[in-house]
């Protein structure tokens, strides 16, 4: 990282200790909603007029460095890995993701696919790549999640152009519907408990009516996102896994086909929406 | 055999126009047993959390009408819900309001990370209500409860509605977001009369 990066990181770090404390005044000053919001959105524009500012580039960074860097019990890099356009091609990978593929006879979101070619191209494990896949709060996001970042962030400012037209695709995207709106657990909660109508939110955090595509596009291409108030990236996988975790259910295996199912209704949902990724969130 | 190619080659016409007249994203959801088997293998549970991942005959109706209950099913649902309701055995239906409003703070609880328990649940009423004044860190996704019981004139039938509506929310309102802090054993019977306090006193913050 250069010197003007690293003071334009540390100028934007300044910025949001600045707006941490917009918010408590705003929060003083009754009107903490459209404060808070509009603080948000400087920090977005800010970030949006120096694209190098979002300290979840640095995960991007470090995911390309392992990407491109031999690793593994078979030493070898995931330049082997194919995405879905061809092996090593990470441009607009992602703005196609999720897709079947057929060599692993299923159909994978971004991180199912890279955990699948550390598996099978690197010699990883599989239990011990699935068994603790996210970082907890003030961690740095995890080696697969890093990739994630990189990989998403080389689809950035793309639309995304999933087809999700094979039966398999199709069939995820279904399951993914169901599963928006299936209730379980002792606090009876679906997706759509949260997620289901506009303009809500659970204490001061605003939530997207997934269930919108309007909505949605707005938001599904903003994961991996780098989340000021655990200082960390956060991939789609962990947003889900967090999801049921508050929904009292229990741990949801990264790479599973719940996941999966969910991530390909998402962006079928977001179709058309723009890339943004790491995006930016409170 | 000429006959019955014309047939399929109709009948392949048909199917084509069919799917074309249809949007794109008119995909069917997938069946709810498809989706129980997904969840089975996806979520790792221990023996004793099994029963989180089957959902109950109410959870079934509301999850495949998403929340839209035909009438029949709704009573059904409302029906099941009141006879599941347990009163305090002394009748008091008002506990400690300074206690309540702690409750109705605390998010904790039922989470795989707070096993084994710290402390006693909460029921995150501020996740979702504006309770009291003072607390701005309040959501929206249910109604606003300020003055829920000074705009009753605290009658004793509103505190026992309210009451009913904490223990079992199916009751009054099938396919309601909110848990059923007292038919799920969320909430004990003493916390769930706390928070009835919280509503229905008059020295109570959401009264102030």
């Amino acid at each position: 990282m250069n010197k003007k990066r690293a003071r334009r990181l540390r100028e934007l770090l300044g910025c949001a200790l600045a707006l941490a404390a917009a918010c408590v005044l705003a929060v003083a000053a009754h009107a903490q909603d459209d404060e808070t919001e509009r603080a948000i959105e400087k920090y977005r524009q800010m970030l949006k007029e120096d694209p190098w500012s979002n300290p979840g580039l640095l995960d991007a960074d470090r995911g390309e460095a392992l990407w491109t860097t031999a690793g593994g019990p078979n030493n070898v890099s995931l330049e082997g890995c194919d995405l879905g356009k061809g092996a090593g091609k990470v441009d607009g990978a992602f703005a196609e993701l999720p897709r079947y593929f057929a060599d692993a006879g299923r159909v994978m979101d971004v991180e199912t696919r890279i955990l699948w070619c550390m598996e099978k191209l690197q010699g990883f494990g599989h239990a011990e790549l699935v068994k603790r896949p996210h970082p907890t709060a003030g961690q740095a996001v995890k080696e697969l999640g890093a990739i994630a970042t990189y990989v998403a962030s080389k689809s950035s400012g793309m639309r995304y152009a999933v087809r999700l037209e094979q039966p398999a695709e199709k069939e995820a995207v279904a399951l993914g519907e169901t599963l928006f709106y299936r209730r379980s657990g002792p606090f009876d909660f679906a997706c759509t408990t949260c997620h289901g109508a506009s303009g809500l939110r659970i204490r001061l955090q605003g939530l997207p009516q997934l269930s919108n595509p309007e909505e949605a596009r707005k938001v599904v291409g903003e994961w991996p996102a780098y989340r000021v108030s655990n200082t960390h990236v956060m991939t789609m996988q962990h947003r889900l896994y967090d999801c049921y975790w508050q929904m009292r259910l229990p741990e949801l295996e990264l790479g599973s086909e719940v996941s999966v199912a969910l991530i390909s209704w998402l962006t079928r949902q977001a179709a058309g929406g723009e890339i943004a990724a790491p995006g930016l969130k409170r | 055999m000429r006959h019955a190619r014309a047939v399929l080659l109709i009948a392949s016409i048909a199917i084509v126009f069919g799917a074309r007249a249809a949007p794109a994203q008119e995909a069917r959801a997938a069946d709810a047993a498809r989706a129980d088997a997904a969840i089975k293998s996806a979520l790792t549970a221990p023996a004793d959390w099994q029963s989180r991942l089957v959902p109950d005959e109410t959870m079934r109706t509301c999850s495949a009408h998403r929340n839209h209950p035909p009438v029949d099913l709704a009573q059904a649902i409302a029906q099941r819900a009141r006879a599941a309701i347990v009163y305090p055995v002394d009748g008091k239906l008002l506990g400690d309001w300074h206690k309540g409003e702690a409750i109705a703070q605390s998010g904790y609880g039922l989470r795989f990370t707070d096993y084994p328990p710290r402390m006693s649940n909460g029921g995150n009423c501020y996740a979702c209500h504006r309770l009291s004044r003072q607390e701005l860190s309040y959501g929206t996704l249910g109604p606003p409860l300020l003055d829920y019981g000074k705009a009753r004139n605290y009658g004793a039938a509103d505190a026992r509605a309210a009451y009913e509506k904490i223990y079992d929310t199916q009751a009054s309102l099938p396919c309601s977001n909110m848990p059923r802090f007292g038919s799920n054993g969320i909430l004990s019977i003493e916390q769930i009369k706390d928070l009835v306090a919280l509503l229905m006193s008059p020295d109570s913050p959401v009264n102030k």
